[in-house]
């Protein structure tokens, strides 16, 4: 336990040094949530701007954590032969994942915690929380994201991986629903954006904030299957080193 | 550490060619050889890092990827590119890498040791090369290693870095530690090794301690002008003289005193410079001979 509490503790403690990935998983976030729900220029449906937003920003800052945060640090560790070098101590691979999966999920939490506190502020009640919604969401929503986040990370070069986890970032925000709403978008798109995992979430989301009473069994399964699909990707695809041989 | 046999191939390339040579405890083991001369793919195996294309490696009686998490509460290890995050702050990847092996070693006394102590909240990218050096030396040294890998240590490193280096070093072989050094400096090779072993293409050409690798090439050597007379100081020296490039070369006697004053009273009756005397093959010299004797030298 002591290998994988130290190195939790010192991906937590880059994370926090690290302005660009706190503005990435803090930052924008929190100042979408407050942009939008103050200046109205967004299709955000009926209802109070504030509950549709909410949902859709967690689903962001959850992505933004899971997948780009987790995604270009994973990178660039690989490029600057941090993973290499780890390998090579008793941590082992299997913990060094772990304590990259636990220090997402402290990083998410303080997430949750924060929009939730700001959009109660704002003037969301918490009242219609669904607590098996917003589980489903966070457990799935983490697995998928985190499944391609490592995937890019595994095989692309630490600047490609950059340039392709920022622009799947940019291209599931817009396309999945997330701080537009879906049915406002073409008919194709809306589609789309159901079978993204941003989209899935967001669906999630909403209920479990209680924007929407709609059932999440369908968005749940789209995230289990992303989930499944990128984590054996990642899998079978990693390699630890640019250099290296797959061990 | 044992390594039979080994061979390491990426697609075509042949890096590894039938590789043997052991490392024992308590000594220094230099790989030696030119860039892609092998060095880094054999280490890198014998890491459990790589994998090889055919032989058997042991290390401390592990297989180095069968085995890997036992090996790694045994191995130190340095990597060439030291792989440690560039925001990563001295104070806490040494004690991070204390607490990962959990050995009990002390992080301030490492940093101490590798002379870092004035540089504890540095980060990585604030280090120069021979700092970096230093740091990654210490990240080995957390293991308190039964055997241990250390890929250029004192490549980027000042004088005096590489000093307290070949002394860290060196300490750490007189604990007990298998200490495996690649290296493509000679004169480091020549100031740290127990045993060597040459790469050359792939291949080791050749495994032993410096005193065997100089073995039946004893003589004594020096530099003069390129017109001195060999033939005639061969006969006044009753001794075959060797000329070599550049104004070199060898007298192939016991290089006794007696034999070294008649050199010099030689040359000074002759008004010859004498430069560069020694009673002993340089490893570069021998390095050069091995590498010519294989027939494809560089």
């Amino acid at each position: 336990m002591k290998p994988w509490r130290a190195q939790t503790a010192a991906e937590l403690h880059l994370l926090v040094r690290n302005g660009e990935q706190l503005l990435l998983t803090m930052g924008i976030p929190v100042l979408l949530l407050v942009f939008f729900s103050v200046v109205d220029v967004l299709p955000t449906g009926e209802g109070d701007t504030i509950d549709f937003l909410l949902p859709g920003v967690l689903a962001i800052a959850l992505m933004s954590t899971a997948m780009v945060s987790l995604g270009i640090a994973t990178g660039f560790e690989r490029s600057y032969g941090v993973l290499k070098r780890l390998g090579a101590t008793p941590l082992g691979r299997p913990r060094l994942i772990a304590a990259k999966l636990a220090c997402v999920v402290v990083v998410q939490v303080v997430q949750f915690v924060v929009l939730a506190v700001i959009a109660a502020l704002l003037g969301w009640s918490a009242s219609g929380l669904n607590v098996i919604a917003l589980l489903s969401g966070f457990i799935f929503g983490t697995a998928s994201f985190v499944g391609i986040g490592l995937f890019l990370a595994g095989t692309l070069r630490g600047e490609i991986n950059l340039a392709a986890q920022n622009g799947l970032y940019l291209l599931m925000l817009l396309l999945s629903g997330m701080i537009i709403d879906a049915d406002s978008m073409p008919s194709g798109l809306n589609s789309l954006a159901t079978a993204l995992p941003s989209g899935a979430l967001a669906t999630i989301m909403r209920t479990a904030t209680g924007h929407s009473t709609s059932g999440i069994a369908a968005p749940t399964m789209v995230l289990i299957a992303w989930s499944a699909m990128a984590l054996v990707l990642a899998g079978r695809t990693f390699s630890w080193s640019p250099s290296d041989s797959k061990r | 550490m044992v390594v039979e046999d080994l061979v390491v191939s990426y697609g075509d390339l042949r890096a590894v060619d039938h590789a043997s040579f052991n490392a024992a405890h308590g000594e220094v083991t230099v790989i030696l050889g030119p860039n892609g001369a092998g060095k880094t793919s054999t280490i890198e195996v014998c890491e459990g890092f790589r994998t090889a294309t055919s032989g058997n490696v042991s290390v401390s009686g592990l297989h180095p990827l069968r085995d890997h998490a036992a090996l790694t509460r045994k191995m130190g290890v340095m990597l060439q590119g030291g792989g440690v995050y560039p925001s990563s702050r001295v104070g806490e990847v040494v004690g991070l890498y204390v607490d990962l092996y959990d050995k009990g070693a002390s992080a301030d006394e490492l940093i101490d040791r590798v002379g870092l102590g004035h540089r504890r909240s540095h980060t990585w990218k604030q280090l120069s090369g021979g700092e970096q050096q230093r740091l990654s030396l210490a990240l080995a040294l957390a293991a308190v290693p039964e055997v241990a890998f250390l890929d250029e240590p004192t490549a980027g490193v000042d004088v005096s870095g590489r000093q307290d280096i070949r002394r860290i070093v060196t300490d750490l072989a007189t604990t007990g530690c298998a200490v495996v050094l690649a290296t493509h400096e000679l004169d480091e090779a020549e100031r740290l090794a127990d045993r060597i072993v040459i790469f050359h293409q792939g291949r080791v050409v050749a495994n032993g301690t410096l005193a065997e690798l100089r073995a039946g090439n004893d003589g004594l050597r020096f530099t003069s002008s390129p017109e001195l007379d060999d033939t005639e100081l061969a006969r006044h020296l009753n001794a075959q003289v060797t000329r070599g490039p550049e104004g070199r070369f060898v007298v192939a006697a016991d290089p006794t005193p007696s034999l070294v004053a008649r050199l010099s009273q030689w040359l000074a009756d002759h008004s010859l410079p004498l430069n560069d005397l020694r009673t002993s093959e340089t490893l570069e010299a021998i390095f050069q001979r091995i590498v010519d004797s294989t027939g494809d030298g560089q």
